[in-house]
């Protein structure tokens, strides 16, 4: 079975007053039927950008998608996305990929009830009449667990407090039953008991319709008790794509060991120091011919300067862009 | 007054905001943002305070050094009542204590250069002469870890973890006892997140500052504290030493804030009990009736609605409010709210 | 301990940034992103160099009569010469000339005229912005008052009154234009009052003073210098308003709201008289609203780059 959807080497840039910011520097990733994929990565990173990018959310100036396909296999056959026209791409939003955002405060329209946006989405994708969309959202606003349905149909979104109105955006993404939902950091503006309550409603939900889900955020706790495959981004790049299990327990990338150290855990033993990368998260303004990680990694040697590692499978269904091997503690041999 | 190693006293601290409504701008209301806290610090450790927005806790830390006035209650450092002092005095005690904000975009004035930021608690209580100033901010940079030639640098050519560094150094230079750290590294990025905390760890080791770290990360308070203190709509449900809060916490919403937090173990999280509370954290405009937790509350029956419960010490050193709470876990939700991972 | 120091490696990424080119490229962006901030740039750039060299580059005397030579029209037109470009005026007097060396009257009253309201302005707005209350309620009274009158009527009200000279001409509109920088002063006080660095301030120790002066003032800068350069333009046209009515400067130095003043008379007749004087006001009050405008933009704290 082909992947869902399939993108292979996408550069996304920015013409700013600073000069040209390298936000997506060469991706490639495959999201199979059904699965998880967690994109993780800090501030810079470009995992938002490259999403945004397929989905032909950058504002075209300044941004500029430079290169790359992403192959979706929608329901009409495959397609590239990247070089689809503004009017299909926007068919495809919503109606077959949906999108869930960070902040539900600003991406809601402040002027509509929360029912008209979400019959909105309905009537123009799904052709439905005004009774059919008013009845699935009612379903919808049930789905995930809004109390008095009814009565929130006609809530104004300031009337909603955060839990309430991502309630209100995962419905938006599911309300087309789309094939694939991306979720860009969808729960870390939320106190962490919320947080709980929203990710294990989504849980549910994706679990019941079998979609394929890309959930973007920083949060590499989250990310362990919901994603099925991991990649790890920094500097625009890939650094390390594996199963969720193997990314955790054995990390091939010193950024992800860096990263997997830096956190504090609630089920740690004894009070150990946090391992900290030292430096600091890598300029877009600066494009590198060579790995971006090099500055701030204790095992680089010359060839970490002279040239940029590229995604290799290092283990089985495990791959990371780096020329060193961790586990036998020297450089990869070519 | 005091007793040997606490540096630290607050007793039944209040904080209430007026709110004004009506076209006269009347007092139509309250808010009660700190609700009654009492806790202790003893010198050179950490209490770490946490909570969910709205609980009020940054509001707490403010009080505490007089940036607020507090409504009621008292704050003791070392034997000096705080809240009771005249201003010139209150100024002359600020050395001693300090904060540490939480944005660095916006807690350095942009228009100072670094080294005038580092220096400036200094030059204000006039605790030295310009050139030993000097001298002592270059010092400052090299104890947080930056180069001292960026003294003449501004804040926006540094990056958020390298601002809050500078944030650190100034709060350090008049080598105060105590300092609040008010959610110095929700800002920030993981990687740099432990970079500070160390360092921050490293300074009370070095030089036996007392900290009150606030904070909604539970795994961070839990890392850096000696004990603890969950906060709830202005009002503290349980307060206890790190381990025993972590490992036998006894308020039920201490007790569903933990098994929340996402742990990077998958196989862990796969198997986890968890308490997924109803609702939402309430505003404290409009504070429940009774405990203020019984609407989210698992366990909540008739009294909770009506009657307060107070802070009692349920076992040694471990405080809980809550009317189930007794030596024989009554207010427990789950056997084992974290698993201790067999991995690590 | 590691982790505790940044190794100076990573950190040359950060003074690689900062390189002049690096800042001169951004201002060219700045400037060619917004052309019209170039040219009213060099518009004033222009009148400035006018004011600067007109006693230098070998002009006619401005005040020199020749009546046998009174009212010729400009260069270009039958009867005209290269002598006097422009022509002359009922006095014979260059016209040329007397618009170049008007330049000097128009910056020096805009230029000074603005530095007076700034200052007064700045202290009266920081202050009613600091401490509120009834401070502020005393001092927005009056303001406000000021700033509902039609302005002309009060400023030709108290140049009727204190006589006609360059140094009452600056004062007036010195006191009658503070009014607007205490407003705008007072808004961004309020703002500014609030943030996280003054709280810091306070954290330390720091007095009202201190606050103000030392913390909330540098911050005000950038909105008041886009309001300075407009309130300069504003300026150089009251000042030819008053001029046309007679209550600037005296009638011999040559200030273009002078000329436009004798001019009026021969409206029909001699046109270029109040012509020339006209265009280079406009002239220069376009270069320093464009100025203004791209100003402004520039000092936009949305453009401070914020690294992460």
């Amino acid at each position: 079975m082909p992947p869902i959807l399939d993108v292979k080497d996408l550069v996304t840039r920015f013409d700013t007053l600073d000069g040209v910011v390298h936000a997506v520097n060469g991706v490639d990733f495959r999201l199979e039927e059904g699965e998880t994929l967690a994109i993780v990565g800090e501030s810079g990173s470009g995992k938002s950008v490259a999403m945004m990018s397929i989905l032909g959310l950058i504002p075209s100036p300044p941004g500029r998608v430079e290169s790359g396909s992403a192959i979706f296999q929608g329901p009409g056959g495959p397609q590239d996305l990247l070089r689809l026209s503004p009017k299909d791409l926007r068919d495809v939003r919503g109606a077959q990929v949906g999108f869930i955002f960070q902040d539900p405060g600003t991406t809601l329209n402040p002027i509509l009830t929360i029912g008209d946006q979400i019959s909105e989405i309905l009537t123009r994708h799904m052709g439905m009449t005004a009774q059919q969309s008013r009845n699935r959202v009612l379903t919808l606003l049930e789905d995930v667990g809004i109390p008095d349905p009814e009565l929130r149909y006609k809530s104004y979104p300031f009337q909603l407090s955060g839990g309430m109105r991502q309630r209100v955006g995962i419905a938006m993404a599911i309300a087309c039953t789309p094939q694939i939902i991306i979720a860009d950091e969808p729960t870390t503006a939320l106190d962490v008991t919320v947080q709980a309550q929203v990710v294990d409603l989504f849980k549910r939900l994706r679990d019941k319709m079998g979609v394929a889900v890309i959930w973007i955020t920083h949060d590499l706790g989250v990310v362990a008790g919901l994603a099925h495959r991991v990649m790890v981004m920094y500097a625009g790049r890939a650094a390390e794509v594996a199963r969720v299990n193997d990314l955790y327990e054995h990390p091939l990338h010193p950024y992800t060991l860096g990263l997997l150290g830096a956190l504090p855990r609630l089920d740690a033993v004894g009070s150990r120091r946090l391992v900290s990368i030292d430096g600091t998260p890598p300029d877009p303004l600066i494009s590198v011919s060579h790995c971006p990680f090099a500055w701030r990694c204790t095992h680089a040697f010359p060839r970490c300067w002279a040239e940029a590692p590229r995604l290799t499978t290092v283990a089985p269904d495990h791959k990371a862009a780096c020329f060193y091997d961790l586990d036998k503690g020297r450089p990869r041999d070519a | 007054m005091h007793e040997n190693g606490t540096l630290i006293r607050v007793a039944q601290l209040k904080k209430h905001f007026p709110v004004a409504g009506g076209l006269l701008g009347r007092q139509v209301g309250v808010v009660k943002a700190v609700d009654g806290i009492s806790f202790e610090i003893k010198r050179g450790e950490t209490l770490g305070l946490v909570g969910e927005s709205g609980c009020g806790k940054s509001t707490a830390g403010r009080s505490i050094l007089q940036l607020l006035r507090p409504t009621s209650g008292q704050v003791y450092l070392e034997d000096k009542e705080l809240t009771t002092l005249a201003p010139d005095e209150l100024r002359r005690l600020r050395p001693r204590m300090q904060i540490v904000f939480q944005d660095p975009y916006a807690s350095l004035n942009p228009r100072h250069p670094v080294g005038k930021i580092i220096g400036e608690p200094l030059i204000i209580q006039g605790m030295m002469q310009r050139a030993e100033v000097h001298d002592r901010v270059a010092e400052l940079l090299e104890l947080v870890g930056l180069d001292p030639a960026f003294v003449r640098r501004y804040p926006h050519e540094f990056s958020g973890g390298q601002r809050q560094r500078i944030m650190i150094a100034r709060a350090l230079s008049p080598s105060p006892d105590f300092l609040v750290c008010d959610e110095p590294i929700s800002a920030l990025d993981v990687s740099i997140q432990a970079q500070v905390v160390n360092l921050l760890q490293g300074l009370q080791e070095r030089l036996g500052v007392t900290y009150l770290f606030i904070a909604h990360d539970l795994s961070m308070v839990k890392h850096i504290s000696h004990s603890v203190a969950v906060m709830y709509l202005g009002k503290i449900m349980e307060r206890a030493a790190r381990q025993t809060l972590f490992e036998d916490p006894c308020h039920p919403y201490t007790q569903s804030l933990i098994s929340a937090v996402p742990i990077p173990n998958p196989r862990l999280e796969q198997i986890r009990q968890r308490v997924i509370l109803k609702g939402e954290p309430p505003s404290p405009a409009r504070p429940p009736s009774g405990c203020v937790f019984h609407p989210r509350c698992p366990l909540a029956a008739g009294e909770c609605s009506e009657m307060v419960p107070e802070l009692r010490e349920v076992r040694p050193e471990h405080f809980v409010a809550c009317h189930f709470a007794d030596e024989h876990g009554g207010s427990k939700i789950l056997q084992a709210p974290v698993v201790r991972s067999s991995a690590n | 301990m590691a982790g505790e120091t940044i190794p100076h490696q990573a950190d040359s990424m950060l003074s690689m940034r900062r390189t002049f080119r690096d800042r001169l490229g951004y201002l060219g962006r700045l400037l060619w992103r917004d052309r019209s901030g170039v040219i009213g740039l060099t518009m004033i750039l222009v009148v400035i160099l006018a004011a600067l060299l007109a006693p230098h580059v070998g002009l006619q005397d401005p005040l020199a009569q020749n009546l046998g030579e009174s009212r010729m029209p400009p260069a270009w037109n039958a009867g005209g010469s290269w002598d006097h470009p422009f022509g002359t005026d009922s006095l014979g007097r260059d016209l040329f000339s007397r618009t170049i060396y008007g330049a000097r009257v128009s910056l020096t009253v805009g230029l000074f005229g603005v530095v007076i309201a700034a200052a007064l302005g700045m202290v009266v707005g920081a202050i009613a912005g600091y401490f509120g209350g009834r401070i502020d309620a005393l001092i927005t009274g009056p303001i406000n008052l000021i700033l509902s009158m039609p302005y002309l009527l009060f400023v030709v009200f108290i140049a009727a009154i204190l006589g006609r000279s360059l140094l009452n001409v600056i004062l007036i509109f010195g006191i009658t234009d503070s009014p607007i920088f205490a407003r705008v002063t007072r808004g961004e006080v309020l703002r500014i009052r609030e943030s996280a660095y003054v709280e810091s301030a306070v954290s330390a120790g720091a007095r009202w003073g201190r606050i103000i002066f030392d913390h909330i003032v540098p911050n005000l800068i950038g909105p008041l210098i886009t309001l300075a350069t407009f309130e300069m333009s504003a300026m150089i046209f009251y000042e030819a308003g008053l001029g046309f009515l007679g209550l600037s400067v005296p009638p011999t130095v040559p200030s273009w709201g002078n000329m436009l003043a004798e001019g009026r008379k021969y409206l029909s007749s001699y046109p270029w008289l109040t012509t020339f004087p006209g265009l280079a006001i406009m002239f220069t009050s376009m270069g320093m609203n464009l100025s203004g405008d791209w100003l402004r933009d520039v000092l936009d704290p949305r453009l401070r780059r914020a690294r992460r």
